[in-house]
């Protein structure tokens, strides 16, 4: 274990159970990791289930996937990869020692990843007036009204939809949150080269959900877009 | 006991590669958008497939630093990708093999 | 020589450094967690067996005459869905896995403190949706939540039921995130891997189980919710969806969850056998990887529960083919633990009764397995009570086997104290005798064609039943007797020396109890594991 110079501000962050900073920073980037692996399977049993009524009711899926809105979906994909950016950007900041770039990357960061979020609460409430919401007033309709291909199945898309884009969207909620704590931390200079260990993890959460919608957005967005006729 | 081939102080990516990464997502999103547009037939899902796990890798490898980290973290991540595939192939070939029998209901 | 410090006599130690209540719900000590977890455990191994003895009182009469067809079926759910997710699942590794990998390792504590005292909370809050289900008349789906019934038709409390289960995962999946972590990056200098105990390597394995499995039932639950409570069809074929694609789903986590439950007990039992023959395991790598082995295949074979449920044929093929390969690692553990006592100096104890105890009734239990992964002879038996023979072999006759064992093995470290040992063995030796008289008549009520899940049933099964309802009796006193001397010795038990057994393995070089530090200084490693030589046997007296 190649030993540090003491550094007061960083051993009063080294827990008790620890050896020394560099353990703890060790563990805990594993942690995370480890977190992110049960993540990815419980996104996966969404996926599973994605890609069983796929296959099995493709027309359906393709028009209901035809009623969301392609380049509002691609512009906001946009928007979360921006704010993969400025989060890389953050730990990078951190990394660095300047803590008021910190500060500016993660207020980017959280703008970002709120109009994201702004985004999907208009398309959620687009989707509500066009009765595209699962339940009793449930009625797909294409863009010249005509009732969607194999109409009775389309409610398993919008589900999942929801579903998927619901947990994403859960996912982001907690992020912001997180993001408003880190601000916080670090405009009072609580990250340094030596230590932001919160930050770099925080980061690895949010390029995880970014992944996510990295395979949301073709699978919901982009089924059979050409309208070639079948 | 850490015992990853330590290197003093964080490691730090130029922003260059960071800028350089974050292009290729922009492009590829607006690629897909546009390939989706064209009538490839049966290849447009493995298409679409293809550009996303490629932007998906460079998301792991450069903006969650994966390409510089330990072994034990891209064995975890080589660890849930594999046991994602497990789940969604084991379980489609109980349902892409249903007809195969040619008797009915199985 | 492992040259840890010698155990300073001190009377300091976790359980008295501090005192009051808050002291418990706040700590942050691994040794703490693992006793809060005890309680829980406890607690709900009670509840599950007060359910199980409705369910013993109804099959002792043919008729469905002391509950309700639909009371029964709540009586086998709530059985089930305690047994597995709130006793079973968490019992050992949140017990002797939290108290004891630290301590093996060599560490002071796991490497997430908060993080294992969340997920006691979260076991607590999961629980707690489980009693409420219960005060509000319980759920009738049976453990499996099969849709479309749970979804669509049952009139049980589902959703909370549901719930419960996914906020109970959770636990578990903290559990083996910290497990995980510690294992790989807190271990004391010295400690390789070859070097760690095989208890280690068996929690490692489960922890994986945990982290890869638990989030796929989570998600499940979540589906099920969702259609409960919102009617989207996602399993509900009147909307397009396929009700074999939940049984997919859940069983892609149910069946590794097995193996979360045999695992850890599979590392106890091994602890023990090489402490009481004083030698070490005959092929330490085999055990070691054999465990490995065991949670990556227990993942390919989850389609053994539903070779009758539309699946198709081909891939009941597959999924059978697959089962048998995963018998054979756990085949290898048990050719390991029998040549480990051959030749070596074999002490009858109270471990040493449930290890062996375990070594016969897993043996049966797994064989009986195999007769299930045979596509042709489970379209006979699933469904009857050839499958609740054999899971209970499994789990009770193992899993809970090994509970009681580590129970008895770690007792005087954990708590300071000796028991009596005259009463732990008969109890051992009661426990034996009621499983078998409660479990092996349903091997043959299952062949003659008795169905699970049934309050009622031919009168020419009634005496099996009736067997099997008096072995279940006899077997609830042999749990209950060691509440009454471990309490007591809690009180009047003569004090435990740091290494009453003869044991290799560092949470035997310190004191019993072990002080909150876990060790005076860390460790330095410099044999390998197991080392038992001439000069180290202890005889107790």
């Amino acid at each position: 274990m190649a030993s540090h110079a003491v550094d007061p501000h960083v051993s009063s962050t080294v827990q008790h159970h620890f050896e020394n900073a560099e353990q703890q920073k060790d563990a805990s980037t594993v942690g995370m990791w480890v977190f992110l692996l049960t993540e990815v399977m419980f996104f996966g049993g969404l996926f599973l289930a994605y890609f069983v009524y796929r296959q099995a009711y493709p027309a359906a899926f393709a028009a209901a996937s035809n009623n969301t809105n392609l380049i509002i979906g691609a512009a906001n994909t946009t928007v979360l990869i921006c704010s993969s950016l400025t989060m890389a950007l953050a730990v990078r900041s951190a990394a660095i020692g300047k803590s008021n770039l910190i500060v500016l990357f993660l207020v980017l960061t959280l703008v970002l990843g709120g109009t994201f979020l702004g985004v999907k609460a208009y398309e959620y409430h687009d989707k509500y007036v066009r009765h595209e919401i699962p339940g009793h007033h449930f009625d797909c309709r294409d863009e010249a009204g005509k009732a969607c291909t194999d109409a009775a199945h389309t409610p398993l898309f919008f589900a999942l939809y929801f579903g998927m884009t619901g947990l994403h969207a859960t996912h982001m909620v907690v992020g912001v949150g997180i993001i408003l704590f880190l601000i916080g931390q670090a405009r009072k200079g609580a990250y340094s080269p030596e230590w932001h260990t919160p930050v770099e993890l925080f980061g690895l959460y949010w390029h995880f959900v970014d992944i996510v919608w990295i395979f949301l957005f073709p699978l919901l967005y982009l089924i059979d877009r050409s309208g070639a006729p079948k | 006991m850490a015992n990853h081939s330590g290197h003093a102080g964080p490691h730090v990516v130029p922003k260059l590669l960071y800028f350089a990464v974050f292009l290729a997502l922009i492009v590829l999103t607006w690629v897909t958008t546009g390939v989706s547009t064209v009538d490839l037939g049966r290849w447009n899902i493995f298409v679409a497939l293809a550009i996303a796990i490629v932007k998906a890798s460079l998301v792991v490898l450069f903006f969650m630093h994966v390409w510089y980290s330990t072994r034990l973290t891209k064995m975890i991540v080589a660890a849930s990708i594999f046991w994602l595939i497990l789940l969604l192939f084991l379980t489609m070939a109980d349902i892409w093999t249903r007809q195969m029998m040619g008797v009915p209901g199985r | 020589m492992i040259t840890a410090t010698p155990p300073v006599q001190t009377k300091k130690n976790y359980l008295n450094q501090t005192e009051g209540l808050k002291s418990w719900l706040l700590t942050h000590d691994h040794k703490r967690i693992a006793i809060l977890y005890l309680l829980g455990v406890t607690f709900y191994f009670a509840l599950g067996g007060i359910f199980a003895v409705l369910i013993r009182l109804e099959l002792a009469t043919p008729a469905g005459d002391l509950v309700e067809s639909n009371t029964y079926n709540k009586l086998f759910t709530m059985h089930g869905v305690i047994m597995v997710f709130i006793f079973l699942v968490p019992s050992i590794p949140a017990v002797f896995g939290n108290f004891l990998i630290p301590l093996m390792i060599g560490a002071k504590d796991v490497a997430f403190p908060r993080v294992n005292l969340l997920s006691w909370y979260i076991y607590m809050l999961g629980g707690m949706f489980v009693l409420t289900v219960l005060f509000f008349g319980g759920v009738d789906t049976g453990w499996t939540f099969y849709t479309p019934f749970s979804s669509s038709y049952s009139n049980g409390y589902v959703i909370l039921s549901g719930l419960g289960v996914f906020i109970v995962g959770f636990s578990s999946i903290l559990t083996g995130l910290n497990f995980i972590v510690t294992i790989h990056r807190m271990r004391a200098p010295g400690m390789t891997w070859f070097r760690l105990p095989l208890f280690v390597w068996a929690h490692y394995a489960t922890s994986m189980l945990q982290v890869l499995g638990t989030p796929v039932i989570a998600v499940t639950m979540f589906l099920l919710v969702l259609e409960r409570g919102f009617h989207i069809g996602f399993f509900d074929p009147a909307y397009g969806g396929d009700p074999v694609l939940f049984q997919h789903m859940f069983w892609f986590y149910s069946h590794p969850a097995v193996y979360i439950m045999i695992l850890p007990s599979m590392g106890v039992v091994t602890e023990i056998i090489t402490t009481f023959s004083s030698k070490k395991p005959f092929g330490y790598t085999f055990i070691a990887f054999s465990s490995v082995a065991i949670a990556v295949f227990g993942f390919i074979v989850w389609g053994h529960h539903m070779f009758v449920s539309g699946q198709s044929v081909y891939a009941g093929m597959v999924f059978s083919i697959l089962s048998y390969v995963v018998a054979i690692p756990s085949a290898i553990k048990v050719f390991n633990w029998t040549a480990t006592m051959y030749k070596g100096s074999v002490r009858i104890t109270t471990p040493m009764l449930y290890a062996l105890g375990f070594i016969g009734l897993f043996t049966i239990g797994g064989l009986t397995g195999l007769f299930l992964a045979c596509l042709g002879m489970d379209v006979h038996l699933t469904d009857s009570y050839f499958v609740i023979a054999h899971f209970h072999y499994v789990m009770v006759g193992g899993a809970i086997m090994g509970f009681l064992g580590g129970v008895h093995f770690w007792w005087p470290k954990i708590f300071g104290r000796m028991y009596d040992e005259g009463w732990s063995k008969i109890s051992a030796i009661i426990v034996f005798t009621g499983f078998n008289l409660t479990f092996f008549p349903q091997f043959i009520l299952g062949y003659l064609g008795m169905p699970r899940r049934y309050h009622a049933y031919p009168p020419e099964f009634q005496v099996l039943n009736v067997l099997s309802s008096a072995g279940a009796s006899i077997l609830g006193v042999g749990y209950l007797i060691p509440f009454c001397y471990l309490l007591w010795s809690l009180k009047y038990g003569p004090p435990a020396p740091p290494n009453p057994w003869g044991a290799t393995g560092l949470e035997w070089q310190t004191a019993s109890p072990p002080p909150t530090e876990n060790f005076a200084v860390t460790p330095v490693v410099t044999q390998e594991a197991y080392t038992y030589t001439k000069e180290e046997v202890v005889h107790v007296g």
